[in-house]
């Protein structure tokens, strides 16, 4: 057997310089222990010492190594472990680094019994230090230089090293000590030093703000959801006795049922006598759905409030035309999508920019067309973080027809320009092949002129860069040929 | 002073297993609503107080030195208007960051109603935003709610999410944007007041994560209040019921699901409050099973019962080095049990298991015994 002494607990450095030198001598890991240091029999690295020159044959097992490197998973994975009180921790971690040998991809093996013995405890080390952050409870107290926060606290595993940093991130600006049975640390605003062990009785006993904390702790309880094993769980009784708030959990837990049922069983109380004047303030008018708007603001409200088809429902907002009230050209797209949806205006979205830059070539100010939409709002599918657009059904565009038919009625445009197969079923109130129609001067029955074309939309999808230039061109045409309408 | 780093942390837990992770306050208890499931409408009996802002900003910042907290979560009552309201809150968190130098975690409650530009100025200051939905039913709002809008809690949430996405860096931008609520927005649905079914819920919260760009819907059961309202009587909090919707919505975020896709196997709307609703799906769909957990896409391994996204996560890595075992899954996952129908590994195939009519007895949890009350 070959013992190896390490200088302290969490010695690392030490344990990884034994651990080399023993898998280089070929020691198998049943002959191999570590021993923390301190005992009386001190013999440097190894107890037994037989100095061997790497590369020497100190037992038949396996090959001869001249050197050997591991993946920084593992190194990684083994400083974790290491941190932890098992007495074994070394042993498991040697045995790690002998398999290694032989199964250089054995760290990828997450379900191997050794591999998922190392997990479990990093994992148990890294909940401490997780712990370790919430449940330290500093208490302050005034000294020469100021106020000084002072904590004692009691780590599951030894995780003051690993875990002091974030405390001097948090709390920069503060001087401050925290106390362990495994040793000490203090920041003086400028640097993080590292004591010895301390007691309990060497932390203040007292904060008086301890009192408005328990005060809130209490009071942030709900005695109608009683689950005191999650709470367990989550907040493990070792911690309690140095929590100041949880001396007050079994009186909560006593308490609870009681609170609980009491609340249930208690009639409803008279109003408050104020409410009926307060409330009054806020009596809307909702006006009749049928009534047709006078002007462009009454149109929108009634937009707002609209419940001829379901849309709504999922939408943010109904989105109106936009645009002047003596446009002599009206553009008529299919529905607001995402972004319309959200600013609540038409075409301010990716087609929008398209239809922006279309107009800018073929002449045509934006700021004088009323541009609007068949239907007002989105329809979508959810699908995780997004919405995906679907084409709204002759149902939903005939619903819509009210608003868009108002539209017409108050702006009374010399020409409506439809933009693809909703649009055009939307004003002419038939079904329309858009690619056969498209580009041709339309009587409509108001005496206005029409002409169908593409939605900006189908030049976004298009692939092929070459085709979309050339319906990009085609777009612009139309756009320039319902310029002579006007 | 101060920091955040990644996921918050929890400094207590309170015996209803809540975490404590920060200061949650009302900056008053006086509100003009008259929302019929608070404990502070207007008509309640309540006793009513209310904090100065300098007394929210001195007891955040001796609770954060202690390190009790990782910082603060403000809401209000509406008094006077949405806007003065709003103006207070900005205002504390607005003096904790500039005058503090507070770096901790905040998160304020949006007034709805409140005029954009006070929105704009509370998303430079906290970290998150949310504006409560409250109540899956629009229909239900007029009546439990009548002050509230949902509308415009949709549209308060639309800004958020503009401008959040305003204030995300592009490739091209040389200087940063200014941060606007880097922990972007949330929200949170009363479950049990309005009779809604799980599946609207569900449909609702889908909706909500695809429009505003949520990172959380929280589902909170209809718990009793002091003082309540005839309207709507306190009752037994439906606990197990907030527990399946958060697993559902677990599934919807990280697990690929549907919120229809989820409502195949609900009863009348309702998810099974017996077994959780990965299970129930897949006893729904069982020709899509058993998987090969060797060979098996991704997406199907995250769909079978007692895998989480870290075990498919790790089989997917492994199974590039070794082929696996029905012992190395049980290594991986929690519980073989209820993943043990589902799958077929080297040395195992469930044969009739995975077809036998009472395996959803099988792995149903034995109910637990009632205590019988001794009076």
């Amino acid at each position: 057997m070959r013992v190896a002494t390490l200088a302290h607990e969490i010695d690392f450095d030490g344990w990884r310089v034994a651990a080399r030198a023993l898998r280089l001598e070929g020691v198998e890991p049943a002959q191999a222990s570590f021993r923390v240091g301190g005992s009386a029999e001190q013999g440097g690295l190894f107890d037994q010492a037989e100095t061997l020159a790497p590369g020497t044959r100190a037992s038949p097992a396996g090959p001869i190594e001249q050197n050997f490197t591991v993946s920084k998973t593992f190194v990684d994975l083994a400083q974790q472990v290491i941190l932890h009180r098992s007495a074994d921790r070394f042993d498991l971690m040697y045995r790690l680094l002998w398999r290694l040998r032989d199964e250089p991809d054995l760290m990828k093996v997450t379900s191997d019994i050794d591999v998922v013995d190392a997990l479990d405890r990093a994992k148990n080390v890294s909940r401490a230090s997780h712990k370790m952050k919430a449940f330290v409870r500093f208490r302050e107290i005034e000294d020469a230089d100021g106020p000084n926060a002072i904590a004692w606290f009691e780590p599951a595993h030894r995780v003051l090293e690993k875990t002091a940093p974030f405390f001097v991130r948090r709390f920069q600006n503060m001087r401050w000590s925290i106390l362990t049975p495994d040793g000490s640390c203090s920041w003086d605003l400028k640097t993080l030093t590292f004591g010895p062990p301390a007691t309990a009785d060497q932390a203040p006993q007292e904060d008086e703000v301890e009192e408005f904390w328990k005060t809130y702790y209490a009071s942030t309880f709900n005695p109608a959801r009683l689950k005191t094993k999650t709470m367990q769980g989550e907040m493990p009784k070792r911690y309690w006795k140095n929590l100041p708030e949880a001396a007050l959990i079994p009186e909560m837990i006593a308490a609870a049922k009681g609170r609980s049922e009491t609340m249930v069983a208690t009639p409803a109380s008279a109003p408050n006598p104020r409410t009926e004047r307060i409330v009054a303030q806020f009596d809307r008018e909702t006006g009749p759905q049928d009534r047709l708007p006078v002007d462009l603001n009454e149109l929108a409200a009634g937009v707002q409030g609209c419940r001829r088809c379901p849309l709504w429902r999922d939408a943010t907002q109904g989105v109106c035309g936009q645009g002047p009230r003596n446009a002599r050209l009206m553009i008529v797209g299919e529905q607001p999508g995402d972004q319309e949806d959200l600013a609540g205006k038409p075409f301010v979205g990716p087609a929008g920019r398209v239809l922006d830059d279309a107009l800018i070539e073929a002449g045509i100010e934006r700021s004088d067309v009323y541009v609007t939409n068949a239907v007002k709002h989105f329809k979508h599918e959810p699908q995780g973080k997004r919405r995906l657009h679907k084409t709204p059904n002759a149902g939903e565009v005939t619903a819509c027809r009210w608003w868009l038919t108002s539209e017409r009625d108050l702006i009374r445009p010399r020409a409506v320009l439809m933009l693809g197969a909703t649009a055009s079923l939307a004003v002419l109130d038939r079904k329309v092949a858009v690619t056969r129609e498209r580009g041709q001067a339309l009587a409509l029955d108001d005496g206005s002129a029409g002409l169908i074309t593409v939605h900006p939309s189908y030049l976004l999808r298009l692939p092929d860069p070459v085709l979309r230039a050339q319906q990009r061109e085609a777009f612009v045409a139309d756009l320039r040929r319902v310029r002579t309408l006007l | 002073m101060g920091s955040t780093e990644g996921m918050g942390i929890c400094h207590a837990y309170t015996p209803d297993g809540r975490c404590v992770s920060l200061l949650k306050i009302l900056l008053t208890n006086f509100c003009i609503y008259d929302c019929v499931y608070c404990i502070n409408r207007v008509s309640s009996n309540v006793q009513r107080a209310r904090f100065t802002v300098d007394e929210v900003v001195d007891l955040t910042l001796n609770f954060y030195k202690r390190n009790y907290i990782e910082g603060l979560f403000l809401s209000s009552g509406i008094i006077r208007s949405g806007d003065y309201t709003m103006e207070q809150l900005v205002l504390i968190a607005k003096k904790l960051r500039e005058e503090h130098d507070f770096r901790g975690y905040i998160h304020l409650k949006l007034i709805p109603e409140a005029d954009p530009r006070l929105v704009e100025e509370a998303g430079l200051y906290a970290d998150r935003l949310s504006a409560n939905i409250e109540l899956p039913r629009d229909e239900a709002m007029v009546r439990l709610a009548p002050q509230k809008d949902t509308a415009v809690i949709k549209k308060a949430m639309s800004q958020v999410r503009l401008k959040v996405e305003a204030a995300r860096p592009g490739k091209k931008d040389r200087a940063r944007p200014p941060k606007f609520a880097p922990a972007g927005q949330s929200t949170q649905l009363i479950v049990g007041a309005d009779g809604a079914p799980d599946t609207e819920i569900l449909d609702r919260s889908a909706s909500l994560y695809g429009g505003y760009g949520l990172r959380r819907v929280y589902y909170s059961a209809f718990s009793p209040i002091p003082d309540s309202s005839a309207v709507l009587p306190s009752s037994k909090p439906p606990l197990m019921r907030e527990h399946r919707l958060y697993q559902a919505d677990w599934l919807m975020r990280f697990y690929g699901f549907s919120a229809p896709e989820i409502g195949e196997a609900a009863t009348g709307g309702m998810l099974d409050l017996a077994i959780d609703p990965k299970l129930a799906w897949a006893l729904n769909r069982r020709e899509r099973f058993p998987v090969d957990v060797n060979t098996a896409d991704r997406e199907d391994l995250l769909r079978v019962p007692g895998l989480g996204v870290k075990s498919v996560n790790r089989i997917v890595s492994i199974r590039r080095w070794r082929t696996l075992r029905l012992e190395d899954i049980g290594r991986l996952c929690r519980g073989i049990d209820k993943v043990r129908p589902f799958i077929t590994a080297l040395d195992w195939t469930p044969g009739g298991l995975t077809d036998a009519a009472d395996l959803r007895v099988r792995l149903s949890p034995e109910p637990k015994p009632v205590q019988l009350s001794l009076f």
